[in-house]
C-alpha cells in the first residue's frame, strides 16, 4: 500500500516538475538564465525559487475553499433570525478583521502548538511538538479570509430579493434546494468582484508565512539574497513572481466573470 | 337599554409563545458558549500567570511600541496623501506618457505584498550602498525606520491614488456641465464642486485604508523596527509567555475598533445633509 502512495506522490511531483513554469522543460529560468545565479540545478537558485513559487501558489489555492466555506456559513449566521447566532458571528468578524494578519498567524501558530502540547501532556505524552507551518498558515489565512468573505457574501445575500426565496418555496423546493438552485448562482454573480479583491489580498498575505518558516517565494529568495549578497535582484524577482500571480489570477477572474454573466441581460 | 356601569380591569397581555428550540438556536447558543469559554479561559490564564514584575517591565515597552505604530501610520498616510494627488491626476490624464507610468506604479504597489516591498527597499537597496554613499543618501536608507516609512508612503500612495481617482470619476458628468454653464473656471469647478462631492464618496475607502495600514504596519517588526508587534515579539522571545501576544491582540483590536467607530461617526456627521 505504501508503494502505491509513493507511486502517486512520484507521479504528482513528476507532473508538477513538467508544468513548472520556472524550471520545467518549458521553464523561464531553464531557457533564459542558464549559467547565471538563476539557473536550475545546484549551480543556481532557480529550482529553489521554483519550489517557493509552488508553495505560495498551493497555499493560496488550499486556503481559498476553506475560507469560502467558513465565510459562507458565517454569512448565513449573520442573517439568521436567531440573535445569539448573529452575535457569535459578529464577534468572529470583529476579532479577525481587527487583528493584524501577522499577529493572527503568530497566535494560531504558537497557540495551536501550546494547545496540542498541553493536551498531550494531559494524556501522558511528554515531547516537544512542532506543528506544520503550512497548516498553521492555511488556518490563519483562511480565518482572516473568511471574516472578510462573510461581509462580501452578506451584502450579496441582501442584494437578492425575498421574492426569489418565495418563488423557490412556491415551486415546492425545500430550503437547501432553493439555496443551491436559485440563490447561490445569483450570489456568485453578485459577489464575484468582491471575492476577486479578497483573493488578491489573500495572495499577498501568503508572503507572511515566510516568517514562521514556510519555504515560500519570499523565504527562498531571502535565503538566496543572503547567500549571494544580491538582495535587490532576488527581492525584485520575488516582486515579479507575485505580479505574475496577480496577473494570472486577474485573467482567470475575468474568464469566470464572463462565464457567470452569460445569462445576464445584455444592455 | 343597558348602560355600562363598570369597566373591566386592565388585563395582562396573553403570554408570548415560547421560542421554538430550532437548530440555529442550538448552534448559536453553542458557539456563544465557546466564545464565552474562550474569554473566561484567557482571563483565567492571564490572572493565573499574572506577574507584576513582568508587567512593570514590559508595559512601558508596549506603550512606546504603540506610539511607534501610530506615528508610522499617521506619517505614512499623510505623506501618501500628498504623493497620491499628482499620481491620481497622472492616472486620469489623457496623455499616455503620464497615465502609463502612473498605472504601472499603482499596479506594482497594489499587486505585490507590502512585506516584499519592504524587503526590496530595506535589504535590496543595501546592494547599492556604495552608490547611495556617493549620493549622501546612505544615512537615510541605513535606518530601518526610514525604509519602513518610505515603503509605507509609496504603498499607501498607490492605494490612495486609486481611491481618489474612483471618487473623482464617480462625480456625474452633469456636475461638470452645470459648472461650465455657469461660466465657472476649471480651478473653481474642481475645488468648489467636484472635490467636495468626491471626498464624501472617498471617505469610507479612506477609513478602510487607514485601518489596513494600522494592521499592515505590524510587519515592520520583521525588519527590526520596535513597533507594537516588535515589542510583543521581543517580550515573547524573552519570556516565552503566550500572554504577550494576547495583550498585543487586545491593543490592536482596541485601536481598530476605536478608529472604525470614529470613522462611522465622522461619516454620519459629514453626510447629514444627504439624509432623507
Amino acid at each position: 500500500m505504501s508503494g502505491f502512495f509513493s507511486a502517486i506522490a512520484e507521479a504528482v511531483s513528476a507532473f508538477l516538475g513538467f508544468i513548472d513554469p520556472l524550471c520545467g522543460p518549458a521553464g523561464v529560468f531553464r531557457w533564459f538564465a542558464e549559467g547565471t545565479l538563476l539557473s536550475c540545478g545546484d549551480a543556481g537558485w532557480g529550482d529553489e525559487i521554483a519550489i517557493g513559487f509552488l508553495v505560495t501558489a498551493s497555499l493560496a489555492v488550499a486556503t481559498l475553499p476553506l475560507g469560502l466555506l467558513i465565510g459562507f456559513f458565517i454569512a448565513l449566521a449573520k442573517q439568521s433570525p436567531e440573535r445569539s447566532l448573529r452575535l457569535a458571528a459578529d464577534i468572529y468578524t470583529t476579532i479577525f478583521r481587527g487583528l493584524p494578519e501577522l499577529l493572527t498567524l503568530f497566535i494560531v501558530y504558537y497557540g495551536i502548538q501550546i494547545l496540542v502540547q498541553n493536551l498531550l501532556s494531559a494524556l501522558g505524552y511528554q515531547q516537544a511538538i512542532e506543528i506544520n507551518a503550512f497548516v498553521a498558515g492555511m488556518i490563519a489565512l483562511g480565518v482572516v479570509f473568511s471574516a472578510y468573505c462573510s461581509e462580501v457574501l452578506l451584502s450579496a445575500f441582501r442584494a437578492i430579493p425575498r421574492g426569489q426565496y418565495e418563488a423557490g418555496y412556491a415551486l415546492g423546493l425545500h430550503h437547501g434546494r432553493t439555496m443551491g438552485l436559485i440563490i447561490v448562482p445569483q450570489l456568485v454573480r453578485i459577489a464575484l468582484p468582491g471575492l476577486g479583491n479578497l483573493w488578491m489580498a489573500l495572495l499577498k498575505d501568503t508572503a507572511l508565512v515566510s516568517v514562521i518558516g514556510l519555504s515560500d517565494i519570499l523565504r527562498q529568495t531571502g535565503i538566496a539574497a543572503r547567500v549571494t549578497k544580491e538582495a535587490f535582484l532576488f527581492y525584485g524577482i520575488a516582486c515579479g513572481l507575485f505580479l505574475v500571480l496577480a496577473f494570472l489570477s486577474s485573467i482567470v477572474f475575468s474568464m469566470i466573470e464572463a462565464r457567470v454573466q452569460r445569462s445576464e441581460v445584455r444592455r | 337599554m343597558s348602560v355600562v356601569t363598570t369597566l373591566l380591569p386592565p388585563q395582562a397581555p396573553p403570554p408570548a409563545p415560547a421560542r421554538p428550540y430550532t437548530l440555529s438556536r442550538f448552534v448559536g447558543s453553542a458557539v456563544l458558549g465557546i466564545w464565552l469559554a474562550l474569554a473566561v479561559g484567557i482571563f483565567l490564564t492571564v490572572v493565573d500567570g499574572w506577574d507584576p514584575a513582568k508587567f512593570s517591565r514590559y508595559a512601558p515597552n508596549y506603550l512606546s511600541g504603540l506610539g511607534v505604530t501610530l506615528l508610522l501610520v499617521a506619517l505614512s498616510i499623510t505623506l501618501g496623501a500628498v504623493v497620491s494627488l499628482p499620481l491620481a491626476f497622472a492616472r486620469m490624464s489623457n496623455n499616455k506618457l503620464l497615465s502609463w507610468p502612473a498605472y504601472a506604479y499603482v499596479y506594482f504597489f497594489r499587486g505585490t505584498p507590502l512585506l516584499t516591498q519592504l524587503f526590496l527597499v530595506y535589504y535590496g537597496l543595501g546592494s547599492f550602498s556604495a552608490e547611495l554613499k556617493a549620493m549622501g543618501l546612505w544615512g537615510f536608507f541605513r535606518d530601518a525606520w526610514n525604509c519602513a516609512l518610505l515603503t509605507f508612503t509609496l504603498n499607501t500612495a498607490a492605494y490612495q491614488a486609486e481611491i481618489l481617482r474612483g471618487a473623482i470619476e464617480s462625480v456625474p458628468r452633469g456636475q461638470h456641465e452645470g459648472a461650465a454653464s455657469l461660466g465657472l473656471p476649471g480651478r473653481v469647478t474642481f475645488f468648489k464642486i467636484i472635490l467636495p462631492q468626491a471626498l464624501i464618496v472617498a471617505l469610507r475607502p479612506y477609513g478602510n485604508e487607514i485601518i489596513l495600514m494600522i494592521k499592515g504596519s505590524a510587519i515592520v517588526s520583521i525588519v527590526t523596527v520596535f513597533d507594537l508587534m516588535g515589542e510583543t515579539r521581543r517580550a515573547f522571545s524573552r519570556t516565552f509567555d503566550y500572554q504577550t501576544y494576547l495583550w498585543a491582540a487586545l491593543l490592536y483590536l482596541m485601536i481598530v475598533e476605536l478608529m472604525r467607530n470614529v470613522w462611522a461617526w465622522l461619516e454620519a456627521r459629514l453626510t447629514r445633509h444627504l439624509k432623507r
